[in-house]
């Protein structure tokens, strides 16, 4: 297995990165993927601004699978890397919840921050990036078990940190009272009138029990593997 | 004594995949030449040994996952069909909680997350805040951070090499690394007064400077580290069973390992020369001479040797660090941030309503975004900062490493035995406050 260098497709005479002072607040030279992101694009790309020495493009949520596709294959950009994904939700309620995909090319070095304003009265939903990076497996999970955006074409769309059957909302959005839906004795009476039973059994180690927490795919293949063989 | 031979005949036999893809025994026979070949069975001749596929519970309450993590397995005899894993058992809502804090009183939250890692997460923070703020730190705390995460990736590992071998059997090199381990959280204690939970850092500066005599202790440490290293690495590297136990587990080429979003010595050790200190250098780290480990295989073997190495680059660092390490003022001179000295804050009116100030309604940076990667001991740990101008954080997101290595979990696992998923979890290096935060 060869080493992989990031930065390598740095013309040989770049000098090493060095550590960032004095940025500005704005402007500043903007990442040079987003004119060809614009060349490639047209419409699809918004405005760009700079803040802090990085780059944020705008984009339509609804094309981000192809961006990203783009991004990641074409040999002048090379953005291979799936930092994070997430999304903002501004204590002004007249702003729109943001999307937020921060995407990296460790052959150019470069660092891009995606963004998509979500339409307020529309169903929030975005094309899933699973199918490009991996990684997006379970950041997008986390994204929509935190604000509620679903993902279409995400192989496994299911609550990450809370509990499947867990009724309150979205912890992370604005509406979402810090302590939680109910008061402090409506959590605990649900918490003490709950079965404890029906969550820790120990038949929940039998197929049977934890079968609809199964993904999709391997309970199919289950089903298959019962009446073959 | 006489001594007597016994000849047991057993049937000779190999297992083979049948054609529904299970398991089957298929006897063999030798012929005169004495080579070995299997005896073509009629259909039906031998028993489909195929079983029904078990279900099982690792966690979350076992010590070999590392915290309260659940790994489903699906299991044809002892190997992994399926890996589901279950996270959450430690979801505290950090990051709905700082939306409600202001910037200085989240440090004590970046604490609790990557709990081995605590001095690290408080500077990483710190960083985040500061770019946000636009704020520039002295020479002196530049030195001090960078000593302060190196010693915080020193102790990780430590911790991680001590829990792992443990998890394989071996109990002697956690004594050892637990005991250096100590040695570091002494420091840690003398210079801000706490172990674990240290909150050292403050936005545009340290909690506290170094008390007297703080950079002898540290560089006894350093004499002593390399001792307890070189001893493991003598215990561990080329013993016939921390071999056999984890080569060829695991493993992730490297575009794979770019894809799944892996980050720190599991990228590295799939052959991904990436560190952030290098390619989007902070604190200064490009001005200083150290060399970046990185693996070939991406196994658990490989995942062990870059992390012994980079404890081993780290101490190269702090030892340029102590070299460098300037006088001079350890925080910023910003009265946006920063507090006027306790004796001022009670003689005189205004530095009085200054403190007043910031103690009550907190520093406020301009409305904006930025994101700081650092490289923790676990991978890239970056913190995502909105401010809308006022003195809390509209979206305050930590990029946790662990949550994203971890999510490759089952790539890695299935296909290998039970056994292996113990050592494959325990080369991911897992701290569970940080994947559910």
């Amino acid at each position: 297995m060869s080493v992989v260098i990031p930065g390598s497709a740095l013309p040989a005479d770049t000098p090493d990165p060095i550590t960032p002072r004095n940025l500005s607040y704005r402007g500043g030279e903007a990442n040079p993927s987003v004119d060809a992101m614009r060349a490639q694009f047209g419409a699809t790309i918004g405005r760009h601004d700079v803040m802090w020495g990085e780059t944020t493009v705008w984009i339509d949520a609804t094309k981000v699978r192809e961006v990203v596709l783009w991004l990641r294959d074409d040999p002048g950009q090379q953005y291979d890397y799936l930092v994070d994904v997430t999304a903002v939700e501004h204590r002004d309620p007249a702003l729109p919840l943001e999307m937020v995909w921060h995407v990296r090319s460790l052959p150019y070095r470069r660092f891009l921050r995606l963004k998509s304003a979500l339409p307020p009265d529309a169903a929030l939903e975005v094309p899933s990036i699973e199918p490009v990076y991996k990684a997006a497996n379970w950041l997008e999970r986390e994204v929509y078990d935190m604000f509620g955006i679903r993902f279409a074409g995400h192989s496994d769309l299911r609550r990450i940190l809370l509990w499947d059957s867990y009724a309150e909302g979205f912890p992370l959005r604005k509406d979402f009272p810090l302590r939680g839906r109910f008061s402090r004795s409506e959590q605990l009476s649900q918490a003490l009138l709950a079965n404890p039973d029906a969550k820790y059994s120990m038949e929940e180690l039998s197929v049977a029990d934890a079968f609809h927490e199964l993904p999709a795919d391997m309970r199919a293949r289950l089903l298959r593997d019962q009446g073959g063989s | 004594m006489a001594t007597t031979t016994r000849t047991v005949e057993v049937e000779l036999a190999t297992q083979t995949l049948g054609a529904n893809g299970r398991l089957q025994r298929v006897p063999l026979t030798a012929d005169p030449s004495g080579a070995v070949m299997p005896i073509d069975l009629a259909p039906g001749a031998e028993p489909d040994l195929g079983s029904e596929r078990m279900l099982i519970n690792i966690g979350p309450q076992h010590p070999a996952t590392h915290g309260v993590l659940r790994l489903v397995l699906e299991l044809d005899g002892e190997t992994v069909i399926r890996c589901v894993p279950h996270i959450g058992y430690l979801h505290c809502g950090f990051e709905k909680i700082g939306e409600y804090r202001q910037y200085n009183q989240i440090i004590p939250w970046t604490d609790r997350e990557d709990y081995l890692n605590s001095m690290g997460n408080n500077i990483a923070y710190a960083l985040g805040c500061e770019r946000l703020f636009g704020i520039e730190i002295t020479p002196r705390c530049t030195v001090l951070r960078v000593i302060a995460m190196e010693l915080s990736r020193i102790i990780s590992h430590l911790v991680w090499l001590g829990t792992t071998a443990v998890d394989m059997g071996a109990f002697t090199p956690f004594l050892w690394t637990f005991q250096e381990r100590e040695s570091v959280y002494n420091l840690f204690e003398s210079w801000v007064g706490a172990r674990l939970t240290t909150s050292a850092s403050r936005i545009g500066g340290m909690a506290a400077d170094l008390p007297e005599g703080w950079v002898d202790g540290l560089k006894a440490f350093l004499r002593s580290l390399p001792k307890t290293l070189d001893e493991t690495d003598r215990m561990l590297t080329r013993n016939g069973i921390w071999v056999g136990r984890t080569v060829g587990l695991g493993v992730m080429s490297s575009s794979e390992a770019i894809n799944y979003g892996l980050s720190g010595p599991l990228l590295r050790a799939s052959g991904v020369a990436y560190d952030v200190r290098k390619d989007f250098p902070y604190l200064d780290y490009d001005t200083y001479d150290w060399d970046i480990a990185v693996g070939s295989k991406g196994d658990v073997y490989d995942r062990y040797l870059v992390r012994l190495e980079e404890m081993r680059q780290s101490i190269r660092i702090i030892e340029q660090a102590i070299e460098r390490l300037p006088d001079g003022p350890l925080n910023v001179d910003d009265p946006r941030v920063i507090l006027p000295p306790k004796s001022k804050a009670t003689s005189e009116m205004e530095s009085m309503i200054h403190h007043f100030k910031l103690v009550m309604e907190g520093p406020r940076p301009p409305a904006g975004e930025c994101y700081v990667p650092t490289e923790s001991p676990k991978g890239e740990k970056g913190y995502y900062m909105v401010s809308d101008g006022t003195s809390k954080p509209v979206r305050w997101r930590i990029r946790p490493p662990a949550f994203v290595n971890l999510s490759a979990i089952a790539r890695m696992a299935e296909g290998h035995l039970l056994s292996d998923v113990i050592a494959i979890n325990a080369s991911i290096d897992i701290v569970m406050g940080e994947i559910d935060r």
